[in-house]
């Protein structure tokens, strides 16, 4: 938006652009994901320790079980989604120049989907052995 | 990105320093903010060593003080020196209070510093343009709103609904809560502010206010509402003792209860 002069009044200038009418699904969906996050932590913690001293192979094997994968990729996937969602609120708090608020907005979302691409393609990878 | 040093021309350097009366019994330093918008000098600050035993116990006391014996050219505002104008709202130690219900010997150290509330323009000396601070409290429409045709006596609340209403109603716009948070320096210009949004959430709850949903629509943003990180400085800091931070949250819970 372009700046206006100062002689626009100030309740102009709060009322802006108007309500955006959307704030609630990502206020929900990131504490949706903290709640997901808290077994699933626990989850990978032990899994950590379990695997602690695994050979190759049976870090393969115990991988590759549907239910650990399927609880690492939830895990990533929840993880992700909350990263990217509490990324995107801390650019909108600090970055208010137009191309570094878009750029960085765009890069964390890049960025977000890049890791949970590769993480999910080597977990399946596994799983499937091929 | 966002700016973490003052301009050039807002940089607080030394001003002068007025020393205690001879005889004075018992000294306090008081180092007050000052600029005067009509010169071109940076703002500085003043040290004035006050016999405070010549003073009432508040800090507007002594405000009062300086300015009627010392030096008159310094500029603050005040009205009902008992904490229910909040006119005297300032920077005062490092935290925003109102200097008429805040004692001096309360401030720990020799030296107090006074400065305007935090993150606004300043008029002069202490005064600070609350021009947008007053525009966001507008912005929300603070006053009852109804299509039902106005009753033969009056709009009828039940006590407990009533009830809902204490711990906002008594808000009286001081501003120190909008001014100590840090979301609110970093969006001042599209964060509605704790002062503001507690009086949001205060005309959410009246059972009486037929425009519940359209006041929500009005706050349902990611910048008017959602830069609310729960910091917690509005309720540290308010002068009155309420929760602007709990009201934020509970205007959270009201718009995910209208969409979950």
């Amino acid at each position: 938006m372009k700046k206006s002069s100062d002689m626009r009044t100030a309740l102009g200038r709060v009322r802006g652009l108007g309500a955006a009418r959307e704030g609630t699904g990502h206020f929900w969906a990131i504490r949706l994901t903290s709640i997901a996050l808290v077994p699933l932590t626990f989850f990978v913690v032990g899994l950590l320790f379990a695997l602690n001293g695994a050979g190759y192979a049976e870090m393969r094997s115990i991988l590759g079980n549907p239910l650990v994968s399927m609880m690492l990729l939830a895990t990533i996937g929840a993880s992700l989604y909350h990263m990217w969602l509490g990324m995107q609120d801390i650019l909108l708090d600090y970055a208010h120049g137009e191309a570094s608020k878009y750029g960085l907005l765009i890069l964390n979302t890049f960025f977000c989907i890049a890791i949970g691409a590769i993480c999910a393609f080597s977990l399946l990878k596994i799983a499937f052995g091929v | 990105m966002v700016q973490l040093t003052l301009p050039k021309n807002s940089r607080v350097g030394n001003g002068r320093r007025f020393s205690a009366p001879a005889g004075a019994s018992r000294v306090k330093t008081f180092k007050i903010y000052r600029y005067d918008p009509e010169g071109l000098e940076n703002p500085r600050w003043d040290s004035y060593d006050v016999d405070v035993d010549a003073c009432g116990p508040m800090l507007l006391d002594v405000l009062i003080h300086i300015k009627n014996n010392i030096d008159p050219t310094l500029t603050f505002r005040r009205s009902c020196r008992e904490g229910v104008c909040g006119s005297c709202a300032m920077n005062i130690g490092g935290r925003n209070t109102l200097a008429c219900t805040h004692g001096w010997e309360e401030v720990p150290g020799k030296e107090v510093t006074i400065a305007p509330l935090p993150s606004m323009p300043v008029v002069k000396d202490l005064v600070p343009d609350l021009t947008m601070f007053y525009a966001q409290y507008a912005s929300i429409e603070p006053w009852l709103q109804t299509e039902t045709p106005m009753p033969q006596k009056e709009w009828r609340q039940a006590p407990e609904d009533r009830e809902k209403l204490d711990g906002l109603y008594e808000c009286i716009l001081c501003a120190c809560c909008t001014t100590s948070c840090p979301s609110y320096w970093w969006n001042g210009e599209k964060y509605l502010g704790p002062a503001t949004l507690l009086h949001a959430y205060r005309w959410l709850i009246d059972s009486r206010d037929e425009a519940t949903g359209d006041r929500l629509d009005a706050l349902e943003d990611p910048f008017k509402l959602y830069r609310c990180h729960t910091i917690m400085n509005c309720a540290q800091v308010c002068p009155k003792g309420l929760n602007p931070a709990k009201a934020i949250a509970e205007i959270k819970l009201m718009l995910a209860e209208r969409m979950v």
